[in-house]
């Protein structure tokens, strides 16, 4: 029994680590980004790099909001309009 | 040293003076800009759904569905004298739909295979860009109405930019103040399941929001997003034309909280692969104090056919825990507080996987019309584990 709750005591510490260790990387890998020239942005500035939704996705974006509990970050539709069919 | 004080202060005098006199040549060379348009796009999509668990018979029933939805977007914009930009967008949107669902919330005023209405939603902002500071504001207002609801809407941002344009932080507010009319099942319009509303009624909905965005350039093929939607809202949440079925088999309308915190946080990651492949990739987690948890991954690689055209096949999953107020038909128990079997928030997974093709052609234009500058077509296939599937189909057409 002593060893089942050590066990599952590993486990949430394991978890929790595991989320502060995604939010260490994300935020340092912002810090650890190469400074990119503008003559060097080619690629970064194809339309199929942009980092929002494509215009196309408008109505994807609003029905899976009235079809779906979750809504935000996403560009998409956050409120207003009931939804409600 | 006092002669040197002095042509000090002459020099000084005349580098300011003969600056001010460039500054006020560059702005009478200035001419006045009219606003004029950078692009219009048009927007039309058809969406049919169904399934076999509405909510407005609670739970159990059809819920087929159709929407033809347009969207008619045009983007103004003008340099000043200090060469900001200052652009105006304005929007106007059309949803018609049916929904054989509706239909049962008075099944004796079934006139048509089903249910009618429209919704239009018009929409105005505006924004301001300094290139020298690389900051922008804006703002707008928008609205929508349909038959049983009116929503007001405003929002107000900030952008800046770092000096390498490797990196930008945005900040927005929105707001929206919504009435509805309240619309009960008929068989209670006389006799109401519960006091927090009654037919006829008009009811406020309101949502605020707050949306923080940091974007940064990694490298020469890879950038990514973080996203963050704070939301809260108010107000009548519940539709009280949804039925909810007891365990003693007795019915009311759907009762919910009145009041609602939303948590969603996102990362979006763009790869450029190779000169053919880009990968297009987003992940969110979702979290609300009604109990749902969610978690939603897509991912869309795109083949570029030519130098001017691309074909992607976008796929998406997403999973949702339930809402702690949902249970399925004749399984609420008479003492519940709140109460809902619409699906919407039940627990389910779901997958979505379409066909995406992209033309643009600022030369000869799309079908050789010059002013047909880009080209988008767009499918998509929903299905959910509860039964629940759907089309959707979008085209989109950039005019220049």
């Amino acid at each position: 029994m002593k060893f089942k709750i050590l066990k599952n005591e590993n486990k949430f510490n394991f978890l929790t680590l595991n989320k502060k260790l995604v939010v260490a990387i994300a935020i340092l890998s912002l810090y650890a980004c190469s400074s990119v020239k503008e003559y060097q942005k080619s690629k970064i500035n194809d339309a199929e790099m942009v980092l929002t939704s494509k215009k196309t996705e408008k109505f994807e974006n609003t029905f899976q909001l009235y079809r779906e509990a979750s809504s935000g970050a996403n560009g998409g539709k956050t409120g207003g309009g009931c939804g409600c069919n | 040293m006092k002669k040197r004080i002095i042509t000090a202060a002459c020099l000084a005098f005349l580098f300011a003076h003969q600056s001010k006199a460039q500054n006020d040549s560059v702005y009478n060379n200035y001419k006045k800009q009219k606003l004029k348009i950078e692009e219009i796009n048009f927007i039309s999509s058809y969406y049919t759904q169904n399934g076999d668990n509405s909510a407005v018979t609670g739970g159990e029933g059809t819920e087929k569905l159709t929407d033809i939805a347009t969207n008619f977007e045009v983007i103004l914009s003008k340099k000043d004298k200090r060469n900001n930009i200052h652009s105006l967008d304005i929007n106007v949107g059309i949803d018609s739909y049916t929904s054989a669902s509706s239909d049962k919330i008075d099944p004796s005023s079934v006139t048509s295979a089903s249910y009618q209405d429209i919704r239009i939603y018009p929409s105005a902002n505006y924004s301001y860009a300094n290139e020298e500071k690389k900051t922008v504001y804006n703002g707008g207002l928008s609205f929508s109405a349909e038959y049983d609801y009116f929503s007001i809407g405003a929002n107000v941002g900030f952008t800046k930019t770092s000096k390498d344009n490797n990196r930008e932080f945005s900040v927005r507010g929105m707001a929206f103040f919504d009435t509805w009319k309240v619309i009960l099942p008929i068989e209670l319009r006389n006799n109401p399941s519960n006091n927090d509303a009654r037919n006829n009624d008009s009811k406020p909905r309101n949502s605020y929001n707050l949306g923080l965005t940091l974007s940064q350039v990694v490298n020469k093929n890879f950038q990514v997003a973080l996203l963050a939607d704070i939301g809260y809202q108010e107000g009548l949440l519940a539709t009280k034309f949804n039925r909810v079925y007891f365990e003693d088999l007795s019915v009311r309308s759907e009762k919910l909280p009145s009041t609602r915190f939303k948590i969603p946080v996102g990362i979006r990651g763009n790869y450029y692969l190779n000169d053919k492949i880009v990968l297009r990739t987003f992940y969110r987690y979702y979290y609300d104090n009604w109990n749902i948890n969610s978690h939603t991954v897509s991912f869309e690689p795109s083949y570029k056919l030519t130098e001017f055209s691309s074909i992607a096949i976008p796929y998406r999953f997403y999973h949702q825990s339930q809402a702690k107020y949902f249970d399925a038909k004749n399984q609420h128990q008479l003492t519940n507080e709140y109460y809902t079997s619409d699906y919407d928030l039940s627990k389910f997974s779901s997958n979505m996987i379409g066909l995406d093709y992209h033309i643009v052609d600022s030369n000869k234009g799309i079908f050789n019309i010059k002013r047909i500058h880009s080209l988008d077509l767009r499918y998509g296939y929903y299905s959910r584990n509860d039964g629940l599937s759907s089309h959707i189909i979008t085209l989109a057409l950039q005019f220049k």
